[in-house]
């Protein structure tokens, strides 16, 4: 690892000033990407703004049909949250089975989805969903926010503090596991609320997580297995790597959607 | 006795390694140490026509760089293999020239163009970084069965057409006559997939060279670390043999892939020489990755022909076997005495004939791995008798029993004459284990939850002990495959057992202890093991090929039975009785048929005092052998697994697996079931996840865990794992080895499973989920052109 400046931030002003006095400066949240990547001599920021221990960036809030999650709340925290649990099982479940133990203990919502890796889990929940992203300056509608691979509409130096999701009628999350990685090959996050229809996939798309929209059309009109499994996957635009080839992506897109909806009840 | 031969004692070395105590190489901290960096070639093919190192150099704490030319003007020698093969044509092979460090050429992407010495681990890897290396690019040569096209680029210029030999064995006349009378031939095309080693500990050296005595001191990951020392000295010039020092500690793991001496130490105690400093490398696992020799990666065409009743008539075989850019130590005989040799299986087979051509590629360098040959060869006959099986609608299990080999010893028509065994046993021993007969019950079960289940059969034989050193010179080995064993007893009765062999998992620590502990009755607290450092012990020949016992143990028991010899003969004339009358056991010599007793250890002490010994002996209660196989041995297994496939998403889950064992004599069931289940576990990484994949320009795809899967606790059930024991007739204790059995079998265990849950053979190993999918796709499409 090269050398680097660290920062512990007090406040989110705190961490957006470090970061603007920074020649290029990085948001250590859980580091669960970040460290690796700079052990790896692959990523050398010249100062790390450690947002860990931000008391406001913290925890899960209920408030009026939403659950609002602070942007440094681990994924172990979230999964075992009693509010979450009871509010959004599926985005539980979701946290619940990101990586392994050790990285559910150190990575954050907030650091999960400012990556936006194309094969994580979050973003699925986010953009299905249709949660809205809460910034050190502004709040960002989840459908204007993924912007591609490992590409967001966040600014230089502006800082994720919080996570806000509706509280969906059912919502569910099913994924397939790349075997070596453990990495989502696909996952796909079914929600519906307020009689809206919404499905999110992670891990397939050229591009990141995309919303299918002949799927959402599909189970708009019969929440059903069936039309899950009717719907068409179009291989346009799907990952074709050794793992998986691009047919074989799209055919597990219909088969995690079914198991989705299955969940979802 | 509680601790003897056949006891469960619990391994002596675990306390040392589960509480994060052992002592590895990376552990050795010397005065002075300073650490390497490798600069390694991104390209798997290329010229490089200029190093620029002054950026780096001048680094503040940067020792010295040093280039491949710069260690071969000093006179160290190419890298070496240890077999010669002779073609069918009566030519010896040609290899292409393993300089340590590139001296012109990069041959795949790892090789070592450069060593940077700094004063940390860190600043030595980030000064590689600066080293500016310019290279000409140049086409790949990277898959086994593209290398002897005429469009593929030549690696060596040596080597024409990458063909390092075209060997054959068996009689080519017979077997065609055979086939053309066949009343059925089954054909099958194979791969076997390559494999990384991935051994828990990376490889490392520490390289101490004292200039005062002109004497180096290698610490090292090695298997063998006299043969280490041997090659680095005979061949390397590195330094004469007795001053040079080479000490293996704790070692985490080889599986083959620590047998090699590879270009590291090498260029780690060239280093320390030119530096004056004590010169630590540590592998990365992005480096074992690249840079370990590779296991496997075969493809082969094989032909079986039976007559109406199933009874095998002849068998042809045709491998091409990816040896990579150079030729490792032990890379030629992998592919041919220990696969070829094997063709027979569990079989009695009246003509076997075949050929490997073995080929040179831009992908490090492939050696012996877990099984080494035997798994490729297994691999292959029983794949053969699935799909035979199936053609001609029989029962697999009862296919093999027709062809099994019923009579001991039995004279295959590829060399090796097996020594004992009973097939027919360990089949019925794993299908009552495996409640073959509740097959289609569960079968129809898992239907009704949507999941496809099948059953799989292998049974397998393999050659174990290397080796008979006289047989194996006769074939083209450079060395011979005996072992040494030296065992002291101390004044005090203790005693220490030296042995060429090491320790890496396999438990030496304790079984070998237990061999005292049987012979005198002591308990195995009061036993050492020493091995693994050339100046404590005699020279061996190292841990491989499960090897430790018939032929390590066999040693030790040989230096036992002179032990055993001189402390009677002291007794006796202590006790004053005849030498014939004293019996050894529970630490005591006694005069049979009286109560006159001495404990052991004062017979031990009455061999150093020297003050009452037998008229003419000398002092002293310490003896050493050698021991030399006269054959191999032979274990063998059954192994049934059953698989639920789901068809959704062509996941494999292994349901059940089954495994009956005939390893002879067995020393610790604990141990040897424990080499079982690793065996297996690797056997089902091999079958269902792991395969080292390159692409068409020679790049590592799967150079990280991101990207090569192993096996997972939760991948795998519970074995159900049981032993026979026909005792091998070629070693005193009976033993045939357990190492590797599990590796061997296990594959086409669970590849033929899956098979016969998917109704289609159209599969290549790793059976990821992607690919039994794409299985069932295939099988499900019509057939195009009917």
């Amino acid at each position: 690892m090269y050398e680097t400046k660290y920062h512990k931030a007090a406040s989110v002003q705190d961490a957006v000033a470090a970061l603007s006095g920074a020649s290029e400066g990085a948001v250590l949240a859980g580091g669960q990407t970040l460290l690796p990547t700079m052990k790896q001599h692959l990523a050398s920021p010249s100062d790390l703004v450690d947002v860990r221990g931000i008391a406001g960036m913290q925890g899960v809030t209920v408030g009026d049909g939403t659950i609002t999650i602070g942007a440094a709340t681990r994924h172990a925290d979230v999964a075992g949250n009693a509010d979450v649990k009871a509010h959004i099982p599926g985005l539980a479940a979701l946290a619940g089975g990101i990586g392994d133990p050790a990285v559910r203990s150190m990575g954050t919502i907030g650091g999960s989805v400012a990556n936006n890796d194309p094969a994580a889990d979050y973003p699925a929940a986010v953009l299905g969903l249709g949660a809205t992203v809460v910034t050190d300056r502004r709040e960002i509608a989840a459908d204007d926010f993924f912007e591609g691979m490992f590409s967001t509409a966040l600014d230089d130096g502006e800082i994720i503090t919080a996570i806000r999701f509706p509280v969906p009628t059912r919502a569910a999350y099913a994924k397939f596991p790349n075997p070596a990685s453990r990495y989502a090959m696909v996952g796909v996050f079914v929600a519906e609320t307020g009689g809206n229809v919404r499905v999110a996939v992670t891990g397939a798309g050229e591009d990141g997580v995309f919303r299918h929209d002949g799927m959402e059309s599909a189970l708009a009109s019969d929440f059903s297995v069936a039309s899950a499994a009717g719907a068409t996957t179009s291989q346009e635009g799907v990952l074709n790597d050794m793992h998986a080839s691009a047919a074989y992506r799209a055919h597990l897109v219909n088969v995690m959607a079914e198991r989705a909806v299955s969940k979802a009840g | 006795m509680t601790d003897g031969i056949g006891a469960r004692v619990a391994r002596k070395e675990d306390k040392r390694f589960i509480t994060g105590k052992g002592k590895y190489t990376d552990d050795i901290r010397m005065e002075n140490q300073a650490y390497a960096a490798f600069v390694r070639s991104p390209h798997a093919s290329a010229k490089v026509t200029g190093i620029d190192a002054s950026a780096a150099e001048a680094m503040e704490g940067v020792i010295a760089v040093h280039t491949g030319p710069e260690l071969k003007a000093d006179g160290i020698g190419d890298i070496i293999t240890g077999w010669a093969i002779t073609s069918k044509d009566g030519n010896p092979m040609q290899c292409g020239v393993w300089n340590p460090m590139v001296t012109e050429f990069a041959r795949y992407v790892g090789d070592a163009v450069a060593i940077v010495v700094a004063e940390s681990q860190d600043l030595a890897r980030r000064a590689a970084e600066k080293v500016s290396v310019s290279y000409d690019e140049l086409p790949a040569t990277v898959f086994a069965d593209h290398a002897l096209e005429t469009d593929a680029h030549q690696v060596h210029e040596n080597v024409p057409g990458n063909l390092i030999f075209n060997w054959e064995i068996g009689d080519e006349e017979k077997t065609d006559a055979a086939m053309s009378g066949a009343h059925h031939v089954t054909q099958i095309d194979i791969t076997n997939n390559r494999l990384s080693p991935n051994a828990m500990e990376p490889r490392s050296a520490v390289a101490v060279y004292d200039e005062a005595e002109d004497h180096y001191t290698l610490y090292t990951t090695s298997q063998n670390p006299h043969v280490a020392r041997l090659v680095l000295s005979a061949f390397y010039q590195v330094a004469p043999e007795h001053k040079l020092r080479v000490i293996a500690p704790d070692v985490g793991g080889g599986f083959g892939s620590k047998i090699y001496i590879y270009p590291e130490e090498i260029a780690c105690l060239w280093a320390s020489m030119k530096t004056g400093r004590s010169v630590k490398w540590t592998s990365d696992r992005s480096e074992a990755f690249m840079t370990d020799a590779h296991g496997r990666d075969h493809v082969t065409t094989a032909k079986m022909g039976f007559d109406a009743d199933g009874k095998i008539v002849g068998f042809h075989v045709d491998t091409i076997a990816n040896i990579g850019a150079y030729v490792s130590l032990f890379a030629t005989a992998t592919p041919t005495y220990l696969y070829g040799t094997l063709w027979s299986g569990t079989y009695d087979i009246p003509a076997i004939y075949g050929t490997v051509r073995a080929v040179h590629t831009n992908t490090v360098p492939v050696d012996a791995y877990r099984g080494a040959g035997r798994p490729e060869a297994t691999y292959m006959i029983e794949r053969m008798m699935e799909t035979a099986a199936r053609e001609m609608g029989m029962d697999p299990a009862e296919l093999r029993r027709r062809n099994f080999v019923k009579e001991f010893p039995y004279q295959t028509q590829v060399l090796l004459q097996y020594d004992s065994g009973d097939y027919d046993a360990l089949l019925d021993m794993a299908q009552d284990a495996a409640n073959v007969s509740g097959f289609a019950a569960r079968k129809a079960e898992a239907a009704g939850r949507g999941k496809l289940r099948g059953i799989g059969y292998s049974t397998f034989v393999e050659a174990c002990g290397l080796a008979p050193s006289a047989a194996a010179g006769s074939l083209g080995a450079g060395v011979g495959l005996w072992e040494s064993a030296e065992v002291r007893v101390n004044p005090v009765g203790t005693v220490e057992v030296l042995t060429g062999c090491h320790s890496h998992g396999q438990g030496h620590e304790t079984t070998f202890a237990q061999l005292v502990a049987d012979r005198f009755g002591l308990p195995i607290d009061s036993v050492s093991i020493v091995h693994g450092d050339t100046d404590k012990v005699q020279f061996g020949m190292g841990t491989y090929g499960s090897r430790s016992g018939p032929v390590g143990m066999s040693a030790v028991m040989k230096a036992l039975d002179k032990v055993e010899i001189k402390a009677k003969q002291i007794a006796a004339h202590v006790l004053e009785a005849s030498e014939v009358d004293i019996v050894i056991e529970g630490g005591e010599a006694k005069v049979a048929g009286t109560d006159k007793t001495m404990g052991w250890h004062e017979v031990g002490l009455a061999a150093y005092t020297a003050h009452n010994l037998p008229e003419g002996m000398e002092p002293g209660l310490k003896e050493t052998s050698f021991f030399d196989p006269v054959n191999f041995s032979f274990p063998s297994g059954a192994l049934i697994c059953e698989v639920e496939v789901d068809p959704d998403t062509g996941v494999t889950e292994i349901v059940q697996f089954t495994a009956a064992d005939d390893f002879g004599t067995i020393i610790n069931p604990m141990i040897v079931e424990g080499q079982v289940h690793g065996g297996i576990t690797q056997g089902i990484g091999q079958a269902l996840h792991e395969g080292v994949v390159y692409d068409d320009s020679g790049q590592l795809l799967t150079g990280s865990y991101m990207d090569y899967q192993m096996p997972r606790a939760a991948d795998v059930p519970s074995y159900t794992v049981s032993h026979g024991c026909t005792p091998s007739p070629n070693n005193p204790l009976g033993l045939k080895g357990c190492g590797e059995a599990g590796a061997i079998g296990a594959p086409p265990a669970v590849i033929n499973a899956i098979i016969d849950a998917i109704g289609t053979d159209n599969l290549q190993m790793p059976a990821t989920p992607q690919a039994v999918w794409t299985a069932l796709q295939s099988a499900k499409m019509p057939m195009a052109a009917e």
